[in-house]
């Protein structure tokens, strides 16, 4: 992506490409990952709604694997998972385990 | 064709304001102002303006509630004073950095403590590099005709920056004047129908507004404000223009009086240049050439203007109803800086006079002209900056 002169800017700095986020990737930015354990998930869906990003991908109704080129390691889903019987469906590791 | 009545400057501006008819005013009761937004809220509940008035708990509110009803596409007015306009700070920033064209007037009052309630001008001082437009005010008339244009330089599609419009607390606001009105289709025909750009309330495009800009953008963003300031004394111009059409009555981006041939001068802002013209006047029929140069845009400031207007002066004197404790004031620095590039330049001193609304009395004027008129005569002077009307 080509950095604008100030010359170039929009007034204000509105940014009028909407959904433009998408194009700024937020994951670098992680120190813990969260790693989905499938089979203790029983797709309440609250990681989706509770994450900060758009890092829960679902697809027909039912969540899949994490996007980490957006996850920023927040751990909001792990926190919020309900999980299966006390057992947590998202658990954070660190990054480089 | 308009009409004269006897009027307050308060009641002056909300007047402008009614009939200008902004979309949205959020405000914070404050002395001064007060009774100014107070008539306005009256003019919303009588059904005499078509506004949304939003009473809000602070005017950091007041000014969160302006610029989100100016992003979403609204004409915005709102006004305050001297500490209301200290807790609208961060807000002011934004207005500006957003390039939201609100415009407010700024009854100008004291900054505590201790507490005071009286006009100075340390209030809107502080705000000059929160990147507003300032526009000032002799009289309530100066307050009525520069709220109109306010208006029109703000809103106007290559500058869209927020204006304030500054009249002394109290010696303006709550004193009672002769003024001349104009009528209400002339105003409304004048500040015309409000153009938005880029509005959060045009869903069928969406946008973001108010982003995080991080070090490689931001000094971007801050080189391209600077360059928009530099457009407004054009428009300024340009706005006044056509305002003499309407009302008859010219305006620059200072007022100077007596000038032209004038040796010694006296550069003041808002209601103590009426004073301190009337005191020019005796030195004039006493021979001596006095003059005033009086500041009506303060941000942007005219510097090669100013410098032009002043450079044939051998002496002048600054005066600041503000303070900037350890620096001069802050009207002397920028004409300081104004007149420094020029080889030959006027002797230049600073009178620091009325804070927290003590009285500017003629004698004060005196005082001042007589010093100048010493310091031509010995080419020396005492010292840069000096108190007057202070007791020992
Ligand atoms: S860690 Fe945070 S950002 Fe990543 S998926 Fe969970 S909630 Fe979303
Ligand atoms: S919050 Fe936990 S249990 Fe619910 S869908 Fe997400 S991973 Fe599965």
């Amino acid at each position: 992506m080509k950095i604008p002169g100030w010359k170039e800017l929009t007034p204000g700095a509105v940014i009028l490409q909407a959904g433009n986020a998408t194009e700024f990737k937020t994951g670098s930015w992680r120190s813990l990952k969260p790693k989905w354990k499938e089979e203790n998930c029983i797709q309440c869906l609250f990681c989706w709604i509770y994450c900060p990003d758009m890092s829960i991908k679902v697809k027909d109704g039912k969540r899949g694997e994490f996007d980490y080129d957006f996850c920023k390691g927040c751990g909001i889903c792990a926190l919020e998972c309900p999980g299966k019987k006390g057992k947590k469906a998202i658990v954070m590791e660190e990054e480089d385990k | 064709m308009g009409k004269i009545v006897a009027a307050t400057g308060n009641e002056a501006v909300a007047e402008a304001l009614r009939q200008i008819n902004p979309d949205v005013c959020a405000a914070y009761p404050i002395t001064p102002q007060t009774d100014m937004m107070q008539r306005f809220a009256s003019f919303v509940s009588d059904g005499k303006v078509d506004t949304e008035i939003m009473l809000v708990e602070s005017e950091h509110s007041a000014m969160s509630a302006c610029i989100g009803a100016s992003a979403g596409g609204g004409r915005v007015a709102t006004a305050t004073s001297g500490p209301g306009l200290a807790l609208m700070w961060e807000m002011l920033y934004v207005a500006s950095g957003m390039r939201l064209p609100i415009v407010m007037p700024v009854v100008n009052r004291s900054l505590s403590a201790p507490l005071n309630i009286h006009g100075d001008h340390s209030d809107a001082m502080g705000a000059r590099d929160s990147g507003w437009i300032q526009l000032w005010s002799e009289n309530a008339q100066e307050a009525y005709d520069n709220t109109i244009q306010a208006f029109r330089i703000g809103e106007h599609m290559d500058i869209r920056l927020p204006v304030m419009v500054c009249l002394d607390g109290f010696i303006i606001s709550h004193s009672i004047e002769r003024m001349e009105y104009l009528d209400d289709n002339v105003v409304k025909a004048f500040v015309r129908e409000y153009k938005s750009l880029n509005p959060l309330l045009d869903v069928e495009n969406p946008k973001s507004i108010g982003p995080l800009i991080l070090p490689d953008l931001y000094h971007e963003y801050k080189r391209a404000q600077h360059e928009v300031m530099t457009k407004v004394k054009d428009v300024v111009l340009d706005v006044a223009e056509d305002f003499k059409k309407i009302s008859g009555r010219s305006y620059g981006l200072f007022e100077t009086y007596r000038l032209d041939d004038a040796e010694i001068a006296v550069v003041i802002l808002n209601s103590a240049a009426g004073t301190a013209k009337d005191i020019v006047d005796e030195f004039r029929e006493k021979g001596i050439k006095a003059g005033l140069l009086k500041p009506r845009l303060f941000r942007p400031f005219p510097y090669e203007e100013v410098a032009h207007a002043l450079k044939n002066l051998k002496a002048v004197c600054i005066m600041d109803r503000a303070d900037s404790f350890g620096g001069y004031g802050p009207l002397f620095m920028e004409v300081s800086s104004a007149l420094y590039p020029l080889n030959d330049r006027p002797i230049m001193i600073n009178k620091i006079y009325g804070l927290g609304g003590r009285d500017f009395m003629p004698q004060h004027a005196e005082i001042v002209l007589d010093e100048l008129v010493e310091i031509v005569k010995t080419g020396k002077f005492k010292t840069i900056k000096e108190y007057i009307g202070v007791r020992e």
